[in-house]
């Protein structure tokens, strides 16, 4: 019988032939500690008396989420940080270049293939380049770094396949919610989902990256699109035959298929406060907005700014509504700086932000307050994530955003 | 075992719920565990005493990867949390840290926020009300976690 992605990677890693349900061990290719857990993760590592990392050009940590700093005492993160990478001798540290799930790809720590997990739920991310990475807790990220090794339980694999061409007022961000709201938040817990068909296969990495990010909303303990030509590029690399290979078989056994006409997809939204409650952008049409954010470790490519800066270029963002746009990482900021993308977003009256965290997970630069109304292209739209419980919180596309910020309510993208 | 009240929550509670984004810069959980469930009852850290029970729907605990949620729980005294459906991380960090995370599909619809419940972990029952609620048990690998207390007590078990 032949294999899921997830079954090739786990079988790969281990050298067992392994079947969904199995508890093995596997050997971890590289880690991230992001600035919020590094304190207790450090603490753990001593406390679970190692010595020394199992491997230091292995482990990554990235400042992001308190980056640029916004209370008091947010730096004692960056000090622990500090301390523990000279301590341990790793140089892998990121203080204010991006957005970890940005910086893990973008930077090549990930490969297709490896196996990497991260102190952050949206690890999942790194499937976007056929790499099995998940989120994990501060205590089994201290086991890991002292032990280069993790249990984990093989997932059984959802197989989704999209074929077709995708309407133009249509983004990645759209499908991963469609299929968010059809699965429901609980639907792919513990699975893969593995993504196939034409119109994945003609996506760019960054848009499967949008996808593979927000697996986690349903869930999934993984999502992985199989790596080609353009995740070789990305990656700077030429696949080898291991990677080549990781690619459903027709005879492996899936729990299920979930088959789209790209031609069917419409612009949706995440209404508050669930990440499942999906509705038809065109169905919310009216609904008056406060402020909208662009950016994110779900959509602030370079492809989601563009995007944005083509409904905004000659516009102005409607009286009222505060334009928020972050880039996903220093690299990212600099490419749309040359390209005129920042400046088309100013001109429209955007506020354009350094990098990180902050504003997604309700730290930073444009916390909202009770009654308010913000269409944001992040991942999440839980009560109280972007400010008080009482913020309403629409999650879209970068179009759909952009469109928004000019309509000054709820619109649907016209292209 | 103790008897504990129930305090019972809904379907999809997020982590941010638990313990939210904002007090994980606190130095430690104990002085994160006053703003357990904040969000949903104000006043929950103060009335949860040591051996009460979570009690929630399905996919308890979904959302971000942070350990401080059910630390927090651990650290009010919280004996265990029983649910219809874990999130997967919110699930392997219960164990990981020693609070016994409970599957059990009948009960959290069968019993009300301040009932009395007693939990038979090596049986895998439970009993409200006088009536006894099957649970799933956990995996032999992790059951071993568990009984020693958490990972790093594992792990430490393990050394020797």
């Amino acid at each position: 019988m032949g294999n899921t992605v997830i079954e090739k990677i786990i079988r790969h890693n281990t050298g067992k032939d392994v079947k969904p349900g199995d508890i093995v061990t596997v050997n971890v290719d590289r880690v991230m500690i992001h600035d919020i857990f590094i304190p207790f993760v450090g603490d753990k590592f001593e406390e679970m008396g190692f010595t020394k990392l199992w491997d230091p050009d292995k482990v990554v940590l990235i400042y992001d989420h308190l980056v640029p700093a916004s209370r008091v005492d947010d730096t004692r993160h960056f000090h622990k940080g500090d301390e523990f990478a000279k301590k341990y001798g790793m140089k892998n540290v990121h203080r204010s270049d991006g957005i970890c799930h940005q910086l893990m790809t973008e930077a090549g720590y990930v490969k297709p293939g490896d196996v990497v997990f991260g102190t952050d739920s949206h690890t999942t991310t790194y499937g976007c380049v056929g790499a099995f990475s998940s989120g994990i807790g501060y205590t089994e990220m201290a086991s890991i770094l002292g032990t280069g090794t993790m249990w984990i339980k093989v997932p059984e694999t959802i197989k989704v396949v999209i074929e077709g061409e995708l309407p133009k007022n249509v983004m990645s961000k759209d499908i991963i919610l469609r299929l968010i709201g059809d699965l429901g938040a609980d639907g792919a817990t513990y699975r893969a989902l593995e993504f196939s068909g034409s119109t994945v296969e003609n996506m760019t990495v960054a848009s499967r990256m949008t996808i593979a990010n927000m697996a986690i909303e349903a869930g999934a303990k993984c999502a992985l699109f199989t790596p080609d030509e353009k995740t070789a590029e990305y990656c700077g690399i030429e696949l080898n035959d291991y990677q080549k290979s990781l690619k459903g078989d027709e005879d492996a056994k899936y729990l299920c298929t979930i088959t789209y006409r790209a031609e069917d997809f419409v612009p949706v939204m995440a209404c508050p406060s669930q990440v499942d409650k999906i509705r038809d952008t065109s169905v919310l049409e009216g609904t008056p907005i406060d402020q909208v954010f662009i950016g994110s470790c779900t959509n602030g490519r370079l492809e989601d700014l563009q995007a944005a800066a083509e409904v905004l270029k000659g516009k102005k963002v409607a009286d009222y509504v505060k334009l928020i746009v972050t880039p996903a990482s220093r690299k990212i900021y600099l490419q749309a700086s040359k390209m005129g993308i920042l400046d088309t977003l100013a001109e429209a009256g955007a506020m354009i932000t350094h990098p990180g965290c902050g504003l997604c997970c309700g730290r930073a630069g444009g916390i909202l307050s009770d009654g308010e109304r913000v269409v944001a292209t992040n991942n999440r739209n839980f009560l109280g994530r972007m400010g008080t419980s009482k913020v309403e919180i629409y999650l879209a596309s970068p179009k759909t955003a952009a469109a928004c910020a000019v309509a000054g309510k709820i619109v649907t993208p016209e292209v | 075992m103790e008897q504990g009240k129930i305090f019972k929550f809904h379907n999809d509670l997020d982590t941010d719920q638990i313990i939210a984004s904002q007090y994980l810069l606190l130095p430690n959980l104990d002085e994160m565990k006053g703003h357990a469930f904040e969000s949903l009852d104000p006043d929950f850290a103060k009335k949860v005493k040591p051996g009460d029970f979570v009690v929630g729907g399905e996919n308890f605990g979904c959302g971000s990867s942070r350990e401080q949620a059910p630390g927090v729980l651990k650290a009010l005294g919280v004996q265990a949390v029983i649910a219809k459906s874990f999130a997967r991380i919110f699930f392997r960090n219960a164990i990981n840290i020693g609070l016994p995370a409970i599957v059990c599909k009948d009960l959290p619809d069968a019993v009300e926020d301040g009932d009395t419940m007693v939990l038979h972990m090596s049986e895998g029952t439970a009993e409200v009300n006088g009536k006894t609620y099957t649970c799933t048990k956990l995996p032999e690998y992790m059951q071993n976690i568990l009984n020693q207390g958490g990972l790093i007590a594992s792990l430490n078990r393990e050394e020797e």
